[in-house]
């Protein structure tokens, strides 16, 4: 199958407004006959559930928490961009377009970037609208700060709780339409499998996570907004249940899996104290608008941080890239820090760990200024860590946060599976190799409430025929069978080692040799080990209980399980693309001074990897990525 | 740290519940009081034993999703702090740590620590929210809204949802959950439409799913942890009565 984004014609400005008044529509009484099932409750999925129900269509809404409002959109900590140059300091749609696909390290779409930066504006007024409380200024007015990245201020936010703020704005909109029957809500279900009929995405088995049993649901359509992968390290700053198994049962029954490999490492997070981590905990990237960041210049040096004379200080961003400085994209910003502790300067106990220091900030602006600021940032990191960064630097290192790779999709976030969309994190389509900070927030959005609504519309119009099909179905069955058989397999093995033995595991091994730096033979090796994981988890996990009752072990399992795979795809496509971009390094190809080293020549696609089947190799296809409105240069921040 | 948790353990909704004693002897007080939980369970596994039912995910304190009576407290002895953020350095070596599920006949007990808090979505989908359909908005700046007042609406809407409030209550009640998004839309512009209608659908939903009655002893305040204030309360009897006068 050939790759094809549909990317509509015309000019780059004027693609979404033209084919948004083109796109042909379902009428109001055709849609009240027409079911769709979102999967994921985040920002994404609320919004799409919350917009589409309002439009007409029938809706049931999926998550495995025990409510809509815990979907780990809720811990985004800094903000949302949009363009809505409120700061007045030159910002546009097309600012806001080329910061993302350059901070992307143009490895994604031009079309849907600037789809997102358009629709931006919009997500704010709408948030404003639903009553998100957005911070303000004493005129009444929205505040806005800076991000990594950019070099204007277009962040919106509210305190250290943005992502809260917005998913509790989703959330009470998608629970409007559920107090209107409009839409049905299933909470504490997980999204085992995926039905096709006829070749279509038709509906879903999900397992009741309460009383164990399995559930067959059918939709016209179907939207994955299930988040990224980022657990697959084990340790990440996702939540606990975050998981890959939703998009993963996609990709085995037919949807190509995009640019797997990039991942994105936050620079600042709690480092890990000790074996029994369990998470890690980030700190917003907001947090560099303010702090300095450095390790000391002298190695192992044993005094306290703020013994060390400033001159004896290295501020190894402001030093690397002065343009920038504490500002550069998150990818950056870790790798440096990973250089300098590499290299032995890290400081604390584990000495992986770099400062970020407030003093001259507090010293400038006064305490209670960077309290307002920052407050619920400085407490959390206090209640983890018991030390007060208000008297003493924050110690910080990267961390697993964001997984720009995902489904692969079409102009219309289609996935190469027809009606089966993919939406949020859970896609690949708009940070290419590194995202920028509070974007995230502003994808998940765009997707829900902006396009969504609007592209999965021309895919029904053509379904509007098609009557609800009885979940009795011969691949109902079939499909229900597939993963009933799958629960016993694992129910039966009983081996000795719980499932969180296997999962840090390989969480080792991808962070070792797939995290923040990969090398040809690193990646060799780690798909051996990968494989023998795998091969051993299947012979000797252990799950006691039942899979007819409540069981988070069973649960974990079913994740665990899909992780593992998934790890090996993510080694397959870092290992096949040899350049560095984003937040993947290839230590192979860098410049003399430690930069990646992209090459354009060679590796300006999108890589869409297509399940051949169990024991088989994936097999790679490739959508070649034009530039026609961005001229590639070398990414600086010098 | 070697220290004994005293866990309630209750296979599920219709089964009797008891306390069973765990003793764990190599307790680091870097460990979050979750992890805990996780090296336990690891270790019932491996014993061929069920591992203990608790809900948890972001564990970063936001998402709301855990909750544990520790000590005869809800979310544990510090306050402003969840289960998940809570750290076994403000325990002793050699406590006995008694941990049982939030307690409520609005939140049934699902198995072990769990509960069932759908009563809460089911309060929200009463009211707790501004009807304003997707594409419906002006501009964000044409909406401004004094500092102090966006400020006050936050402090309401930073509201977890966890239910601590509930399980700490002597009787049960939800009046800081519901009261929370009841003013953070009553101290807005954009709230006003519905102002009345929305405290009056969703105080008789909270009714309807058999929380208790407020009798202000505070404690749900003194628990919350994200500082939920009392004031949230005395507003919405407030906006309760005009809006009953009212209609």
């Amino acid at each position: 199958m050939t790759l094809d984004a549909k990317i509509p014609e015309g000019p780059l400005a004027e693609k979404w407004t033209k084919y948004k008044s083109s796109i042909p529509l379902v009428n109001p009484a055709n849609k009240r006959h027409i079911e769709i099932i979102v999967v994921g409750s985040g920002l994404a999925g609320a919004a799409a559930g919350a917009s589409l129900a309002e439009m007409g269509y029938k809706v049931k809404v999926f998550c495995f928490q025990d409510s809509p409002r815990r979907a780990h959109s809720i811990a985004a900590q800094g903000g949302i961009n949009a363009a809505k140059n409120y700061a007045n300091d030159g910002d546009s749609v097309h600012r806001l377009f080329y910061d993302t696909i350059k901070g992307g390290d143009y490895r994604s779409r031009e079309a849907n970037v600037h789809r997102l930066a358009e629709v931006s504006t919009s997500i704010i007024d709408q948030c404003v609208a639903q009553g998100v409380p957005f911070a303000r200024e004493y005129g009444g007015l929205l505040d806005n700060r800076s991000f990594g990245g950019v070099q204007v201020s277009r962040t919106f936010y509210a305190r250290g709780q943005t992502g809260q703020q917005l998913l509790l704005g989703a959330y009470s909109a998608l629970s409007r339409q559920i107090g209107r029957k409009q839409a049905e809500l299933y909470s504490r279900h997980e999204m085992l499998d995926l039905v096709i009929i006829d070749g279509k995405a038709r509906g879903i088995i999900a397992r009741n996570l309460v009383n164990g049993k399995l559930e067959r649901f059918f939709g016209h359509a179907v939207i994955l907004a299930t988040g990224g992968y980022g657990n697959v390290f084990f340790l990440s700053t996702n939540a606990m249940g975050s998981n890959v198994t939703a998009a993963w049962r996609a990709y085995k029954k037919g949807a190509y899996f995009a640019n797997p490999c990039f991942t994105q490492i936050h620079p600042t997070c709690i480092p890990v104290s000790g074996d029994h981590q369990s998470k890690l905990t980030l700190m917003s990237e907001s947090l560099r608008n303010d702090g300095r960041i450095w390790v000391p210049k002298q190695k192992d040096d044993p005094r306290k941080p703020n013994q060390i004379p400033e001159d004896e200080r290295d501020y190894y961003l402001e030093r690397r890239y002065p343009a920038f400085g504490n500002l550069v994209p998150r990818d950056i910003a870790s790798r440096a820090a990973k250089e300098r502790c590499d290299a032995g300067y890290g400081v604390g106990k584990s000495k992986m760990a770099v400062y970020l220091d407030f003093s001259d900030a507090i010293n400038r602006l006064g305490k209670s200024v960077i309290e307002a600021r920052y407050g619920n940032l400085f407490e959390i990191y206090e209640k983890i860590t018991g030390e007060n960064p208000y008297e003493t630097p924050m110690r910080i290192y990267p961390a697993v946060h964001y997984t720009m790779g995902g489904l692969w999709v079409d102009y219309n976030l289609m996935t190469t599976i027809p009606g089966l969309y993919a939406a949020g994190e859970a896609n690949f389509s708009d940070h290419g190799a590194n995202r920028l900070g509070a974007s995230a927030l502003m994808q998940g959005l765009a997707d829900g409430y902006f396009v969504l609504p609007i592209t999965v519309g021309d895919y029904l119009s053509k379904d509007i025929r098609t009557k609800s099909i009885p979940t009795d179905h011969p691949e109902f069955e079939k499909t229900e069978k597939e993963v009933r058989d799958r629960i016993e397999k694992l129910m039966s093995i009983q081996g000795s080692e719980p499932v969180d033995y296997y999962h840090k595991k390989l969480g080792k091994v991808m962070w070792d040799y797939c995290g923040m730096s990969r090398s040809e033979e690193g990646l060799k090796k780690a798909k051996k080990m990968v494989q023998e994981i795998r091969e051993e988890f299947w012979k000797n996990v252990r799950i006691p209980g039942s899979s007819a009752e409540m069981n988070p072990e069973l649960e974990k399992a079913l994740r665990v399980a899909d992780f593992i795979e998934l790890g090996e795809l993510m080694i397959d496509d870092a290992y096949s693309r040899n350049e560095s971009c984003g937040g993947h390094f290839r230590e192979e190809y860098q410049t003399e001074d430690g930069e990646a080293l992209r090459d354009d020549n060679n590796y300006a696609y999108v890589a869409a990897w297509e399940f051949k089947g169990e024991g088989s190799e994936a097999q790679l296809h490739k959508e070649d990525l034009k530039f026609e409105n961005i001229k590639l240069v070398q990414r600086s921040y010098k | 740290m070697k220290i004994t948790l005293k866990v309630w353990r209750q296979k599920n909704n219709s089964s009797k519940g008891e306390f069973k004693s765990y003793s764990m002897n190599d307790v680091s007080e870097d460990m979050s009081f979750l992890e805990v939980f996780d090296v336990l369970n690891e270790d019932l596994v491996r014993k061929g034993e069920e591992p203990v039912a608790f809900d948890h995910d972001c564990r970063e304190g936001i998402c709301g999703m855990c909750s544990m009576h520790i000590n005869g407290r809800a979310h544990g002895p510090n306050t402003g702090t969840t289960t998940c953020q809570l750290h076994m350095r403000s325990f002793k070596d050699g406590d006995t740590i008694t941990v049982e599920p939030w307690r409520a006949n609005a939140f049934p007990i699902i198995k072990d620590l769990m509960v069932d808090r759908s009563a809460f979505d089911r309060i929200i989908q009463a009211g707790g929210f501004v009807s304003v359909n997707t594409g419906n908005a002006v501009d964000a700046n044409a909406i401004p809204i004094p500092k102090d007042d966006a400020d006050k609406a936050f402090d309401a809407a930073a509201c977890i949802g966890c239910g601590a409030c509930v399980a700490t209550c002597k009787n049960a009640s939800a009046m800081l959950f519901v009261s929370a998004k009841v003013s953070q839309l009553a101290l807005l512009p954009q709230g006003q439409p519905e102002r009345h209608r929305r405290v009056l659908n969703m105080v008789q939903v909270m009714d309807e799913e058999g929380f208790g009655n407020c009798t202000n002893t505070g404690a749900c305040e003194v628990e919350c942890p994200k500082g939920i204030s009392l004031e949230n309360i005395a507003r919405m009897n407030r906006d309760f009565l005009i809006a009953n006068i009212a209609d």
